[in-house]
């Protein structure tokens, strides 16, 4: 594995983007935050700024509204980088799976390389996620 | 001659203080994380993700002076690292030049430059405001920080070589022991705490309103670049500091263990700072610095000319 590659797994500085989800997907990665979970541990920091990113970490269903953002802020990350799809709305559209303004799930948007399912996931599912995308990455390169 | 200045150079003002520095980011976030009851990052991280950095994508937006947008953190980088030079060569040989604080106070100015002209340059909104605020911030702890290191040059004697402060040091004792040091120690930690841009006075970064400020468009080296360059500054502005008001450091015998408690002390009192305070407003920054803290370095250069 080549260094930047090691050194990127560890430390991904991780840009949280809502692309219209009910907002408890929002509170439960916030929670991997806090000192109970502490995500810092493992070199994880929350940015402020799409560029500064190398996970991009989606919730929500994906309409019509923030598809275009949610390209442009694809494009803008610097690669490598990966994307997590946080949340039965990001790989079903869960509950909006019906809704006039939720016309396809995230992977036929934009490529995705982990899904963690559940509405919303617990911080401790979203960090067992994390870890295998890690493993998954780290193992196959 | 110039090939001992290189070696210099490249060892103690790259390399030696790029290790410090990354030690001192590590001791700050460590102790970041025990203050609000969380584990930590391991002690690796800050060089990890210069490495990661280094390693990414560097996007130039569009539009933007490609040679201002990329020489920016270099500008930066630079002076940090002349700026250390000039003090490991006086704290290990006495072979300073007349006027070398002077020279390193101009020099430390360079950086906040090199933030200020990276920000104008990426054309983003966030970033100029950033960068304006920052140029504020600047003028703002200039004038006490010059008055607070006048001091020690006043107690000894009008020395204009920082070797010489040294050495009044030694034989005198710490210049923060008399009055006039001690609040000019307080005074230019304060100043410290702002060039470093940490909260209280982190209104050019501010996370959650500017999300990064001034750095918001740049990405892999160029960023990298400017996360080492502050690393440095987290160690070189310390060691300035302990060079002006706290004899220095030494490196003989039980000396070491003083040196490594004066740094991490420094250090572990800005990122305590830094975590029990709210961010203030600029104009707030501006007042409380050309106030309280001014008329605080004023009174400790009467003092110092008193001999207190
Ligand atoms: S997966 Fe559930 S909790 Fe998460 S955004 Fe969708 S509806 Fe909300």
């Amino acid at each position: 594995m080549s260094m930047t590659l090691k050194a990127l797994l560890k430390s991904p500085w991780v840009f949280h983007l809502s692309t219209g989800s009910c907002n408890n997907c929002d509170i439960e990665t916030l929670d991997c935050l806090t000192p109970r979970f502490d995500i810092e541990r493992f070199g994880m920091l929350l940015v402020g700024s799409i560029k500064h990113a190398d996970v991009l970490l989606v919730t929500g269903s994906c309409n019509r509204m923030s598809v275009e953002r949610l390209k442009r802020l694809y494009e803008q990350v610097p690669k490598p980088c990966l994307v997590v799809g946080i949340g039965t709305c990001t790989g079903s559209r869960g509950l909006f799976v019906d809704s006039y303004n939720c016309p396809v799930p995230l992977d036929r948007i934009i490529p995705v390389d982990v899904y963690i399912p559940g509405c919303p996931p617990k911080p401790e599912a979203i960090m067992a996620g994390v870890v295998k995308l890690i493993g998954k990455v780290g193992g196959g390169a | 001659m110039t090939g001992f200045f290189l070696l210099d150079l490249l060892l103690f003002g790259v390399v030696i203080t790029a290790v410090a520095g990354m030690a001192a980011s590590w001791v700050d976030r460590k102790v970041t994380a025990r203050v609000q009851y969380r584990v930590g990052p391991p002690p690796l991280q800050p060089f990890t993700d210069i490495v990661k950095l280094m390693g990414k994508e560097t996007l130039v937006p569009a539009g933007v002076s490609r040679a201002a947008f990329l020489s920016a953190p270099l500008l930066g980088f630079c002076a940090v690292a002349a700026v250390s030079t000039v003090l490991w060569v006086n704290q290990l040989s006495s072979g300073g030049f007349a006027g070398d604080w002077i020279v390193v106070l101009y020099l430390l100015t360079i950086p906040s430059m090199g933030i200020i002209m990276g920000g104008f340059a990426s054309k983003n909104p966030y970033a100029s405001l950033g960068s304006s605020r920052e140029m504020k911030l600047v003028m703002a702890y200039e004038l006490p920080f010059v008055l607070a290191i006048l001091v020690p040059v006043i107690q000894s004697g009008f020395a204009m070589r920082l070797g010489d402060i040294l050495a009044d040091q030694a034989a005198y004792g710490a210049m923060a022991s008399s009055l006039s040091g001690a609040i000019a120690l307080a005074v230019a930690i304060l100043c410290m705490q702002a060039k470093l841009a940490l909260v209280p006075f982190d209104a050019p970064e501010a996370e959650t309103e500017l999300a990064g400020g001034v750095f918001i468009e740049y990405s892999g080296a160029p960023l990298a670049v400017f996360k080492l360059t502050k690393n440095m500054l987290l160690f070189v502005l310390p060691f300035f500091l302990s060079v002006m008001f706290l004899g220095g450091f030494r490196f003989d015998g039980i000396e070491i263990l003083w040196t490594v408690l004066k740094f991490v002390g420094l250090v572990a009192l800005v990122t305590v700072i830094r975590n029990t305070n709210p961010r203030v407003r600029i104009d707030q920054a501006l007042r409380f610095f050309w106030g309280p803290v001014t008329i605080a370095a004023a009174a400790a250069v009467v003092l110092a000319f008193l001999g207190l």
